[in-house]
């Protein structure tokens, strides 16, 4: 037996997989999957190794994508995958989660979600979201009002957290039939002032939990950074030390909790580049108190590129791996939690999401 | 098969409509040709024969309004169409991708 790392990368022409052995020092790049469709998000559920990716296509509408072959075969559905008869109809997929107890969830464009009991063959709509009472309320962000962070507790298949752009963060603890807000203490710079704490409607870009089955949750929002210690019934901000407050992906540890990784870009409104065209990594071990740029083998000068909200992942190595695709389709990957990078697929399209597998065969 | 060789007389009201589909749906289900004779009175009734033949295939045609995707274009005998229009025994059907969508 001996372990098998792959890298599962969405881009805006289809899923890509990267393979490599435990040393994780060379990869083998296969793909375009899913017929180059746009696809949002690919993840794999670490008990069974199948590989779903979720996506949308223009012409002919959202569907999630499947491999249990390590991607040597695709199939697809969009069987249920859809609101009922007269809303607006299902544009894309944007975030998938394997659960524990063999369910799959999808979050998607306009924002809902959708659970699957089949391994994603067909889907059945959660609409305890659609009933919120703030639900007339949503508008969408930059993106659209997508559904894109999907947070199941590892202890608990009943509990859910999700981040909505730009409704905010919801919780729920009986699977889906009824939410709560989970907003409180996060901005929104955007509104009139004084109304900038509202009970929703926060534009958050990131929702990640941190390892170990607590209720430690850290985001990444339009306006600044987070982490609550108590499922997000308060946030406390971590934004002190780092360049700035906007950024758009977050990614946990595997093992510390108090370990996170963001990538903080120049603002939202001069380009949204890393600072002085500088790539780096920031990375916390204190739970965000402070923070420190990892920049070893990474562009410095002259990288006029962004990281997307999805587009950020740990594996479960040890040392951790931290991997991260940007818009300009550079994948980058350090095999010891940050302190050095390299480039492990320079021209991938745009990427949209980075994930991770770790099995033993 | 022809074109010719697929279509029965015109006065023979039980003539199969001929729909063409486009390359990028057809390769989306393994086994479907581009050309497919089927009985039907309306284009809501040719999605049901094409979603009976390939599971799935309304899907991707339709949304859940319902109707024909945003991008998607449905032509019989020349005119632009919808769910509801009738279909002729022995139409020309094409299923279009539309430039609208990439």
């Amino acid at each position: 037996m001996a372990k098998q790392v792959f890298i599962l990368v969405g881009t805006r022409k289809g899923a890509f997989i990267l393979e490599s052995d435990a040393a994780r020092r060379s990869w083998e790049v296969r793909g375009p999957f899913c017929e180059t469709w746009p696809t949002n998000h690919v993840v794999a559920d670490p008990a069974s190794g199948i590989i779903y990716a979720g996506g949308g296509n223009e012409w002919f509408g959202p569907a999630v994508w499947k491999s249990t072959d390590f991607g040597a075969s695709w199939t697809h559905s969009s069987q249920g995958l859809a609101y009922e008869a007269g809303q607006a109809p299902v544009k894309a997929v944007w975030s998938l989660a394997a659960g524990g107890d063999g369910s799959l969830y999808a979050g998607v464009e306009p924002a809902g979600l959708f659970r699957s009991l089949d391994g994603g063959e067909s889907w059945a709509h959660l609409d305890g979201l659609q009933k919120h009472p703030t639900r007339p309320e949503w508008n969408p962000g930059g993106a659209g009002l997508i559904l894109h962070s999907l947070v199941l507790d590892p202890t608990d298949d009943g509990r859910i957290w999700i981040g909505i752009s730009a409704a905010g963060v919801f919780a729920t603890q009986d699977g889906g039939a009824s939410w709560e807000t989970r907003n409180r203490g996060t901005r929104a710079d955007f509104m009139p002032e004084g109304q900038n704490y509202p009970e929703f409607g926060q534009c958050v870009h990131c929702l990640v939990m941190a390892p170990g089955g607590g209720e430690r949750l850290y985001q990444q929002n339009h306006c600044g950074m987070y982490r609550s210690d108590d499922g997000g019934r308060a946030w406390e901000s971590i934004e002190t030390g780092l360049p700035s407050s906007f950024g758009f992906p977050a990614a946990a540890h595997p093992r510390d909790p108090d370990s996170l990784y963001l990538i903080p870009l120049n603002g939202d409104i001069k380009g949204r580049f890393m600072p002085e065209g500088n790539t780096a990594v920031w990375r916390t071990r204190d739970a965000g108190r402070s923070w420190q740029a990892m920049r070893a083998g990474l562009p410095q000068g002259g990288a006029y590129f962004n990281v997307l909200r999805q587009a950020m992942a740990t594996d479960t190595m040890e040392p951790a791996g931290v991997y991260f695709g940007t818009n300009a389709g550079g994948l980058y990957a350090s095999i010891d939690e940050g302190e050095s990078w390299d480039c492990v697929a320079p021209h991938l399209p745009t990427i949209t999401s980075v994930e991770t597998l770790v099995i033993e065969r | 098969m022809s074109e010719d060789a697929l279509r029965d007389p015109p006065a023979d009201q039980t003539a199969p409509v001929l729909v063409r589909l486009p390359p990028h749906l057809v390769v989306l289900f393994p086994g479907a040709p581009r050309l497919v004779p089927l009985v039907a009175g309306s284009v809501a009734e040719m999605v049901d024969g094409l979603d009976a033949r390939w599971p799935g295939m309304r899907e991707r045609i339709c949304d859940e309004t319902p109707a024909i995707r945003r991008h998607i274009n449905v032509f019989v005998d020349g005119r632009r169409a919808r769910l509801s229009t009738p279909l002729a025994p022995g139409a020309d059907v094409f299923v279009l991708t539309a430039i609208s969508g990439g």
